[in-house]
């Protein structure tokens, strides 16, 4: 069994055995503790950038399958895990999941501690790696993690994003023939979603409660998405960090009020910035899918799917303004505020969950009642 | 929403005694929920009949009842009590049908008390199978097809509408009692008949099967503001098919997409809504095709169940106590996460580890049941087993299990491997390995159970590993010890492979730095500190045990439960546990058993969830030095490693491990009785068929014969002629190992005498002489006994107070002991010393209100008698005094055994015990059968059948009844007696002897009592038959004359007493005073 070294910019090295891709990826590495939904971790564009660590033990067992991709291919920059499953077992499973990863060159090391390595990150906060395959040196990887530029200041979201607007229609697949799916409404509504990395569950999701959706370029701007005459925008999840995309938030500020806006994650850390607002760095981020949410209008709690470095200081935003409407019940970071004036709400989680609970839904209901006009 | 204020007095029904289906685990929910209730300054009046648990402590609760958990008592509580509230959740399936009776019967309303935890309808909606499965359609989830039915007939036409196999469940019983699954008309027939006639309601569910299917179980909670979390989901290693109580299970769920479980997430929220469960936790359970993701929705249980214990020790989310606190208004988001400190308890826990739950059977315990399993589960225990992977857990757990056989060295018979593989029993796992060792494929066996390909082809990951270990290995390497140790094989294993010791291998691994580190159990997968030292071992980098300096004291668990050591002995470690934090030391609790009190993280100040082997020990020890392991309150398990510790330096506090096994070596301890001079029953030991026969022949029959160092009598027969002592001989090797077998005299028609003493080391002070029910000869576990004793003359009593005295000092004990007289004709002897604590700890300390495992603690370290003296009421020598009567009364388990006999011998069977308190001893004895489930009739026909030398003593006891108003009946030569002695009898055939005979009287329902006793050669078919029968249509049956005498007292009492009950506080009051 061939080995792999992760090693982190601060010196600490860990070695494993090597899965995937036989390659070298750098980024900056973070963990996420759900329990479920690897392959949509795999294939979320918002981890473009990152080395993931899964904190579930057993990783690959179910493999992966066409339906449940939230992208096109995988965005993760290497995985690491404590135990990777050689074979898929499930019905539904087409590719193992070392399959799917090497065909998209994506190392994965696992057989390491992972505990000790998501407790590191948790004192120490974040920091860059690089995982390889191929470099046995420890010391050179660790230069070379040092070398990487830090994510804080990139518009990595221009980068995911599509190059051409196209049409999304496609609502979602049972995956079992007991599951619960109301099969999607007839389109009542035209949704101009921006790209900035969007999950394909958020698409499938707006299908399900009666949109046609055209997704637009990150860089589109506010006039162009508004000759599409869209009922209503979208914008979307996406990597790193909100406070360079100087362009995209001059756009939304020139959106709001015109047409009702919903944004997820990054969508929502715009808004904030939009409505002039700030955002700031997470010590070790939100990535899982058991985050308790309070909804501050209906004192429900709601768990909630994250993924997220970053995040809204709610001290920074004018609340004559705007309101707060949810609350992350661990640390109190802000979840999710709307115009008191103009239609127009967001959220930090994401409630398209993939992977994650589905306690959250309403959300996209409360958008079409927005574009109803309600 | 929260805390409610205007309710004060808060009603908590447990569970009653241990029985197959209903273990610990509600030992565990009850005192949590009691603890939580308390310390948000509710009153907690408290009932159980069981007097071994932790909960029925009179400092756990306001009001303590150990009283019958029937209509009447609780009538009698809440009419002296009048609480506010009745919490139905936490009790297990006889709390919550006990919850819905007095609701019927208009108790609550009556007296103004609120059920509290799951509404009325919420239960009923859940519980009946119609109405569960409309509830269910209405929110769209579908239900295996199904029919209820309530006769014979409709379930043939069903039966043969959805053919075969089919499912049979009987509304409203335990466990799945009377269920089973047919592949045929007649076994439907036979499942049937039992399963209408078993549920109290006589509707039997005939259901689609989904045999083959994955199975699943969700612990959802969920409160008044309709906040729901899912705490763990479960996924079951044996497929549908095996109840899941005798299933693997594994923690999380391993071989489902987010999808596919995020769409079993909606639907067991739904289901919760839809039912109505308010607050608390409920536990719902889902099979799913495995070919085309087909789900479909099994069951639901609106309370905490044995699951929900076992997802609260998986994850740390302690279910019962949150739900407790839901029940009183608490919202999930006001709640704490313990562990964390500052986020809430409205989230749902992500783990970093896999957890395994594997099931232990009793078998062995009842020759002649049929140890497939079904959907009726037959376990008796659990030990749950924690690994960073599926791999290292599953190995963890099965050397949890103490199967007292060494891993690996299991006898397979490769002719037996496809039925082994395709029929489901205990061995089915080893079998698995065992199958692939030979050669067999994942796919092949995957095709035989239908057990999931990918946990197959872990344990196919750990054979072919352990197939590369065999040979001498020279000076195995570290890479290898440390994938041994990752795939959690033992050093006893590995030794094996090796012909190494056990030692040399730890000291190798040690060498080449391979040790053990620990994990914290954090809810969170390590995304916040944790302020609880929950831990588990593992091969990693970095430990997390953080051991702190100070004086601290290891106490050993008494692992899972099995029949002859179950929750009695947790009880005496939580107290010890206790006990030591009141003393300012630092409790270190070791156990592997999910179902306790002794492994929720709030009971000591640590807690170690590790299996109870030298290894693992030696581990923990290596790490935190304590000051002092504790062995003798955890039944035989901590006490087989007591020797071995000590050799390698470890301090055992209390008495001397050499001392303890001087009690249990037959020479060197018949010396000490000679010198001191007590009389025990002639002896021997042997050590092959010869020696035994010839022992035997010396002291004459009939002969106890019994392995050493064993718990509950297990494989202990009493030999009436050589031929059966041969046999015993050529079975019992294999348990006895390399200890000689022990060849008693067995004393005949003796009375027999348990005694528990504390002893500081110069004084004895002794704690109860519990005179048996039944004579010598039945196991003491098996016999009911009576506090105070009642029968035996004051020169007994005394001469007992005095052997006692000399024994524990002559032993040089330090806390707890436990004697066995035999009284026979006036002669004392002594049958058993056990320097430990003994299964009867709990019940002697409820009856005398004096806690025995915390004072023995304190002498054990280092403090005297006259330290308790506040606690003992002032004694520090003689015997502590009984304020009221006290019989404790055991609880079998032959229901779920059909076809096993059950006649009452030296091997331990009882699975639970229950407390009957009186002010006399038939009122104290008719409570503690009521308890048991065997109520005695208060009018009717009593049949009466003894052999030649009870005669007269029958002939007392159908007087007796007779006065009471009963008519008997009796085989010729019992009625012969009968009618000399002037009684008025009817006669009846015995079994052998033509019809009607007393099956056919028992089966008609005209007998409401038997009174049998056997002829004192071994069991004839047709007593069998009559003792079978009794157990099918649960006619009270009595087999032996001691016992008949008591049935006859209780009956009086019946008609004599009014129903009234005690509280343990009222009745210890006075000493609490003095």
């Amino acid at each position: 069994m061939n080995s792999a070294i992760l090693a982190l910019e601060d010196g600490t090295v860990f070695e494993g055995r090597s899965f995937g891709a036989p390659a070298e990826r750098s980024g900056e590495v973070v963990f996420n503790t759900a329990l479920t939904g690897y392959q949509e971790v795999f294939t979320d564009p918002s981890y473009s950038g990152q080395i993931v660590i899964l904190t579930n033990p057993q990783i690959g067992n179910y493999g992966t399958n066409a339906a449940d991709n939230e992208a096109a291919h995988p965005y993760i920059e290497g995985l690491v895990v404590r135990e990777f499953s050689a074979m898929a077992s499930n019905w539904r499973s087409d590719t193992e999941a070392n399959a799917f990863l090497t065909q998209a060159g994506i190392p994965v090391v696992d057989d390491l501690d992972t505990r000790a390595l998501v407790r590191h990150l948790r004192t120490r906060g974040v920091m860059r790696g690089v995982l390889s395959a191929t470099e046995k040196d420890a010391a050179k990887l660790v230069e070379k993690a040092r070398a990487i530029p830090s994510m804080t200041g990139l518009d990595l979201a221009s980068r995911v994003s599509t190059a051409e607007r196209y049409e999304w229609t496609r609502p979602l697949d049972r995956c079992s023939p007991s599951e619960l799916l109301s099969p999607a409404p007839e389109v009542r509504y035209h949704v101009v979603a921006y790209d900035f990395g969007i999950k394909q569950n958020i698409l499938r999701r707006l299908v399900q409660v009666g949109c046609r959706v055209t997704v637009v370029p990150s860089l589109t701007s506010a006039e162009d998405a508004l000759a599409l005459h869209p009922d209503g925008i979208f914008l979307s999840n996406g990597p790193g960090d909100p406070e360079p995309l100087h362009t995209q938030v001059a756009n939304i500020r020139k959106l709001i009020g015109r047409k009702p806006i919903f944004g997820i994650c990054l969508g929502h850390q715009l808004l904030g910035l939009a409505c002039g607002g700030k955002t700031y760095k997470l010590k070790f981020g939100h990535r899982g899918a058991n985050h308790p949410v309070r909804n501050e209008v209906t004192a429900r709690v709601e768990i909630t799917s994250h993924n997220h470095g970053f995040a809204v200081d709610p001290d920074s935003l004018n609340l004559n303004e705007l309101e707060i409407t949810h609350t992350n019940l661990n640390d109190g970071t802000l979840e999710g505020f709307r115009h008191r004036s103009h239609a127009m709400f967001c959220v930090q989680y994401h409630p398209e969950a993939a992977p994650g609970p589905h306690d959250s839904h309403y959300l996209f209901d409360d958008f079409v009642r927005l574009m109803g006009g309600k | 929403m929260p805390r409610r204020n205007d309710l004060h007095r808060i009603l908590i029904a447990g569970s009653g005694p241990i029985v197959i289906g209903q273990g610990c685990e509600f030992d565990y929910s009850g005192t949590q929920a009691a603890k939580a209730l308390r310390a948000d300054g509710y009153q907690v009046v408290l009932v159980n009949s069981n007097p071994a648990t932790i909960m029925t402590d009179p400092d756990l609760a306001d009001r303590t009842y150990v009283e019958p958990l029937t209509l009447p008592y609780l009538e009698e509580i809440i009419r002296r009590e009048r609480p506010d509230a009745l919490l139905s959740t936490v009790g297990g399936q006889t709390g919550l049908n006990l919850s819905v009776e007095l609701a019927e019967a208009g108790v609550l309303e009556r007296y103004g008390v609120e059920l509290i935890g799951a509404r009325i309808d919420a239960i009923k909606k859940a519980e009946d199978r119609l109405l569960f499965k409309d509830a269910m359609r209405r929110i769209g989830l579908e239900t295996p097809q199904s029919h209820l039915v309530t006769s014979p007939r409709d379930g043939l036409d069903f039966a043969e509408s959805i053919g075969y196999p089919c499912i049979l469940r009987p509304s409203f019983t335990l466990g799945g009692t009377g269920g089973g699954i047919a592949y045929n008309r007649e076994e439907l027939v036979e499942i049937l008949e039992r399963g209408l006639f078993l549920s109290p309601v006589h509707e039997v569910l005939i259901e689609e099967s989904a045999l083959g299917w994955k199975e699943f179980e969700l612990e959802a909670m969920r409160d008044l503001a309709d906040n729901c979390i899912i705490v763990c989901p479960i996924e079951n290693f044996d497929p549908m098919g095996v109840h899941t109580g005798d299933s693997i299970t594994v923690a999380p769920a391993q071989t489902l997409t987010d999808r596919e479980y995020q769409m079993m997430r909606d639907a067991a929220i739904r289901c919760l809504r839809e039912i109505g469960v308010d607050t608390g936790g409920s536990n719902v359970q889902f099979a799913i095709n495995p070919h085309n993701g087909r789900m479909v929705i099994i069951e639901m249980n609106p309370r905490v169940s044995r699951s929900s214990a076992l997802a609260s020790k998986a994850t740390g989310f302690p279910i019962a106590k949150i739900a407790a606190r839901l029940a009183v208004g608490y919202r999930l988001d006001e709640i704490r996460n313990d562990i964390t400190r500052q986020t809430p308890a409205c989230f749902e826990p992500t783990i970093d580890y896999v957890v395994v739950k594997i099931p232990k059977w009793a078998f062995e315990k009842f020759p002649g049941a049929d140890p497939s399993l079904g959907t009726q589960m037959k376990s008796v225990g659990e030990v749950m087993a924690i690994g960073r992977t599926f791999k290292e857990a599953l190995s963890k757990g099965m050397r949890s299990l103490e199967t007292g056989r060494a891993f690996g060295s299991e006898k397979f018979d490769k002719e037996l491997i496809g039925q082994k593989l395709i029929t489901p029993t205990p061995d089915r796992l080893n079998y698995i390995r065992f199958a692939m060792a030979a050669g067999y494929t994942v796919a092949e066996i995957c095709e035989l159970t239908s057990i999931d390909r990918w946990f197959l082809e872990q344990i196919k990951e750990v054979v072919d590993f352990e197939a590369g270990l065999a040979g001498p290995a020279g000076a195995p390497s570290h890479d290898t010890l440390r994938r041994a140790k990752r795939y959690g094989i033992s050093d006893v294993q590995l030794a094996q492979a090796w012909g190494m010791e056990e030692i040399a291998v730890r000291e190798r691994r040690k060498e080449l730095g391979v040790r053990a580190v620990f994990s914290r159990v954090d809810t969170c997968a390590a995304e916040f500190e944790s302020f609880t030292p929950y831990l588990y071992s593992c091969y990693e980098s970095s430990c997390e045990a953080d051991a702190r300096d100070g004086r601290k004291v290891v106490i050993l668990g008494s692992g899972p439960n099995r029949i002859g050591q179950g929750i009695e002995f947790d009880y005496c470690c939580c107290h010890a546990s206790f006990a030591l934090q009141e003393m300012g030391v630092e409790s270190i609790m070791v156990n592997c058993n999910p179902e306790t009190v002794s492994t929720d993280y709030d009971t000591s100040d640590r807690l170690y969830f590790e299996p109870l082997t030298l290894e693992n020990v030696l581990n923990i020890c290596d790490t935190e030095k304590p000051g002092g392991v504790i062995v003798q309150f955890g039944g035989q398990t901590p006490l087989n490693l007591a020797l071995p510790l000590k050799r390698l330096g470890v301090p055992i506090i209390g008495t001397d491990p050499e001392n303890i096994d001087l009690a249990e070596d037959r020479q060197l301890f018949g010396k000490l009785l000679d010198s001191l001079g007590i009389r025990c029953p002639a002896n021997g030991t042997a050590t092959s068929v010869e020696e035994a026969c010839a022992v035997a022949r010396r002291i004459g029959y009939p002969v106890l014969v019994r392995p050493s160092y064993v718990l509950g009598g297990r494989a202990m027969v009493i030999a009436y002629d050589e031929e059966m002592v041969r046999q015993y001989m050529r079975e019992a090797v294999s348990f006895s190992q390399d200890r000689p077998v022990l060849v008693d005299r067995f004393l005949e028609d003796a009375t027999e005498v348990d005694v528990d003493a504390l002893s500081d080391g110069d004084g004895v002070l002794i704690a109860g002489i519990m005179e048996h029910i039944e004579e010598a000869g039945v196991h003491s576990g098996d016999s009911s006994c009576v506090l105070p004793a009642q029968s035996l003359a004051e020169t007994a009593v005394r001469a007992i107070e005095e052997y006692t005295v000399r024994l524990a000092r002559a032993l040089h004990v330090v806390g707890l002991m436990n004697v066995q007289y035999a009284i026979q004709n006036g002669t004392l002897y002594v049958l058993e010393v056990n320097p430990r604590a003994s299964r009867t700890v709990p019940y002697v300390s409820k009856a005398t209100g004096v806690p025995l495992p915390k004072i023995a603690v304190g002498l054990m370290c280092g403090r005297k008698l006259t330290d308790y003296t506040h606690l003992t009421g002032g004694r520090v020598s003689g015997t502590l005094a009984v304020p009221q009567t006290f019989v404790k009364s055991p609880v079998f388990p032959f229901n779920k055994f059909p076809g096993v006999d059950p006649v009452l011998g030296p091997e331990m069977r009882s699975t639970g015990e229950v407390m009957g308190v009186g002010v006399n001893f038939g009122e104290a004895f008719l409570k503690a059968q009521i308890s048991a489930g065997s109520p005695l009739p208060e009018k009717g026909m009593v049949f009466i059948s003894v052999n030649d030398r009870h005669k007269p003593e029958a002939v007392k006891v159908a007087q007796s009844f007779a006065a009471l108003g009963f008519r008997l009946v009796a085989t010729r030569g019992t009625a012969a007696a009968l009618r000399n002695a002037g009684l008025t009898c009817k006669t009846v055939f015995k079994v052998n002897e033509g019809r009607p005979n007393a099956v056919d009287l028992l089966k008609g329902g005209a007998i409401q009592l038997a009174i049998y006793t056997t002829t004192g050669g071994p069991a004839f078919h047709d007593e069998k038959a009559i003792r079978r029968s009794a157990v099918t249509y649960r006619v009270p049956c009595v087999t032996t004359m001691s016992g008949a005498r008591a049935a006859a007292d209780a009956v009086a009492a019946k008609l004599r007493d009014p129903i009234r009950v005690w509280s343990l506080q009222e009745i210890h009051a006075q000493k609490t005073v003095a």
